[in-house]
């Protein structure tokens, strides 16, 4: 099972650093990341592998809120099902 | 393999065009509830709900942080309570929605349908004592919805039930008349009534259903509307194609949630209600749907038309998503609950008639209709009997949820708060059809053959 986070907001230092500790933190496995800065505003979609996360998936959700909260910056970590469903029969 | 659009494209769906799952429904029965006990129906009912709803709304929400989708009400519908009570007194029906309601407030769903009775050939004396309590019952609490069906299209409509509904829905705006009539904002008057509807309020669980059951409703009139501004200038297939290509995104999401809720909560999936729904929020409209797709106001000639075509795009698009499509599946066009439809009626450019007509294309009715105060019941019982006979001739559902603000005249408006909007007052034809509704009886079933 993957996850898909998404980070938005104005770019600064370490923000992929930060989010990518996270990521270890809670053993989630980074597989792909896609980036672009647009003057000075950040996206990200990161694409992470969650069957050994040590915590609960809603708690991983939180953890990256609000680790994007700190910064001024957006984070939503969703279920790859979502996608899949939505776009692919 | 994910691809970096089409993430983007469910992202903004989601942030930016308010696409949500409206409600997350169960449907309980309350069979093995019956008892000619008073006092031991009402805890027999309190038990079951409260046991096989207990972990509902957690249950959602869950769901609702794993997706990154709100999931916006978590609800309960239960057995027409007119089929469970049996022998209950008109104070009994009313011990009865106070059990539904505490029922509601422990489990932590914001709404409970089924204080209901199907009544469409006749009425027995249970469900008389049932309608006789209506208005006092959604005058005393909060979560408790309340639907009558008065008419199918087998059975003609029940015009001796619409007059008693006219005099419960103005007894209900005279007990809520310090709270804007709101009492009318729980009671739905249906013909050809569906038995797995998951909106409120015309939610209950049918007779031929399980003994529980998940049912979910979608919407994201937003996205819809967002998908047709975007296309430009393209003709109408083109358009049409784009709603059905929409309408599928919207209903496979739909689809995996209530496969997971019924999954997590051991509960058979039941239908997916394949609706737009509306919410008073910008950007969530039906009423801009139409506006992007040419009409330069809502009700403007050319409506009904253009409801048609969405109607049916998302039914063609959202029937191939889902494994059972059910419900009221198709465009709501409630009143309070849509930005773009207050304007229009504000603007007079949309008038019940004009919305009359678009019922005979759409889901559901007249619904969430701020009338005035003074209208008298019969005006009512007209405006009741004339979309009733819109779904019994066209073999569909159709409905009516009217206002008659208690003190308010054309030219106010009533604030009801939350999804449930506010509405201007509506001008009403008031020539009387009280000679007509005072005669009784029943309209007996259109025939089916001969067809013009």
């Amino acid at each position: 099972m993957k996850a898909v986070i998404t980070v938005t907001g104005k770019d600064g230092v370490g923000i992929i650093a930060q989010v990518a500790t996270e990521c270890a933190a809670c053993d989630a496995n980074i597989m792909d990341i896609s980036q672009s800065v647009l003057e000075d505003y950040f996206a990200m979609i990161m694409l992470a592998d969650i069957d050994k996360l040590n915590v609960d998936f809603s708690e991983f959700v939180d953890r990256l809120a609000a680790l994007g909260r700190g910064r001024g910056l957006e984070i939503h970590t969703m279920h790859e099902d979502i996608f899949n469903t939505m776009h692919h029969i | 393999m994910l691809d970096t659009r089409d993430i983007l494209e469910t992202i903004q769906m989601i942030r930016q065009e308010n696409l949500d799952i409206r409600t997350i429904t169960m449907g309980i029965s309350l069979y093995d509830c019956v008892s000619d006990d008073e006092d031991r129906l009402c805890q027999k009912i309190y038990d079951k709900i409260t046991t096989r709803a207990e972990h509902l709304v957690e249950t959602g929400c869950d769901i609702e942080k794993k997706y990154g989708i709100p999931i916006v009400n978590k609800r309960i519908s239960v057995t027409p309570v007119s089929l469970v009570g049996g022998a209950l007194s008109p104070d009994g029906y009313l011990k009865l929605a106070h059990t539904l309601q505490r029922a509601a407030e422990n489990v932590g769903v914001n709404f409970i349908g089924g204080y209901s009775a199907l009544v469409h050939k006749g009425m027995t004396d249970s469900a008389r004592n049932l309608i006789s309590v209506i208005p006092e019952a959604l005058a005393e609490t909060s979560l408790v919805c309340s639907s009558v069906n008065v008419a199918t299209t087998k059975a003609g409509i029940n015009m001796d039930a619409i007059r008693l509904m006219g005099s419960a829905i103005k007894r209900a705006a005279a007990l809520t008349a310090d709270n804007n009539s709101i009492g009318c904002a729980k009671l739905v008057v249906f013909a050809n009534v569906p038995e797995d509807n998951p909106f409120m309020a015309g939610a209950f669980h049918g007779v031929g259903e399980p003994e529980t059951v998940i049912n979910v409703g979608v919407s994201g009139p937003g996205v819809v509307s967002s998908a047709i501004a975007r296309a430009g200038d393209c003709d109408l297939t083109a358009i049409a194609e784009l709603i059905k290509v929409t309408a599928f995104k919207i209903t496979r999401v739909g689809q995996l949630v209530a496969t997971e809720a019924a999954n997590r909560l051991g509960v058979p999936f039941g239908i997916i209600d394949l609706s737009l729904a509306p919410t008073p929020a910008i950007g969530d409209s039906v009423a801009h749907i139409l506006e992007n797709m040419g009409l330069e106001v809502c009700g403007a000639h050319g409506t009904t038309a253009a409801l048609a075509m969405l109607n049916d795009a998302v039914k063609k698009g959202g029937v191939m998503a889902s494994n059972h499509v059910g419900g009221l599946s198709g465009a709501f066009i409630p009143v309070s609950e849509d930005a773009g439809m207050i304007a229009a009626v504000e603007k007079g450019a949309l008038s019940i008639e004009k919305l009359e007509a678009m019922t005979a294309v759409c889901s559901v009715g007249l619904d969430m209709i701020a009338i005035p105060g003074d209208t008298p019941e019969e005006v009512i019982c007209g405006i009741i009997a004339d979309e009733i006979s819109i779904g019994v001739a066209n073999t569909k559902t159709t409905a009516v949820r009217v206002i008659p603000a208690v003190g308010k005249k054309v030219g106010d408006s009533v604030d009801f708060g939350g999804l449930l909007g506010y509405a201007p007052i509506m001008p009403l034809n008031t020539y009387s059809p009280a000679k007509f509704i005072n005669r009784g009886g029943r309209i007996p079933a259109p025939i089916h053959s001969l067809k013009n």
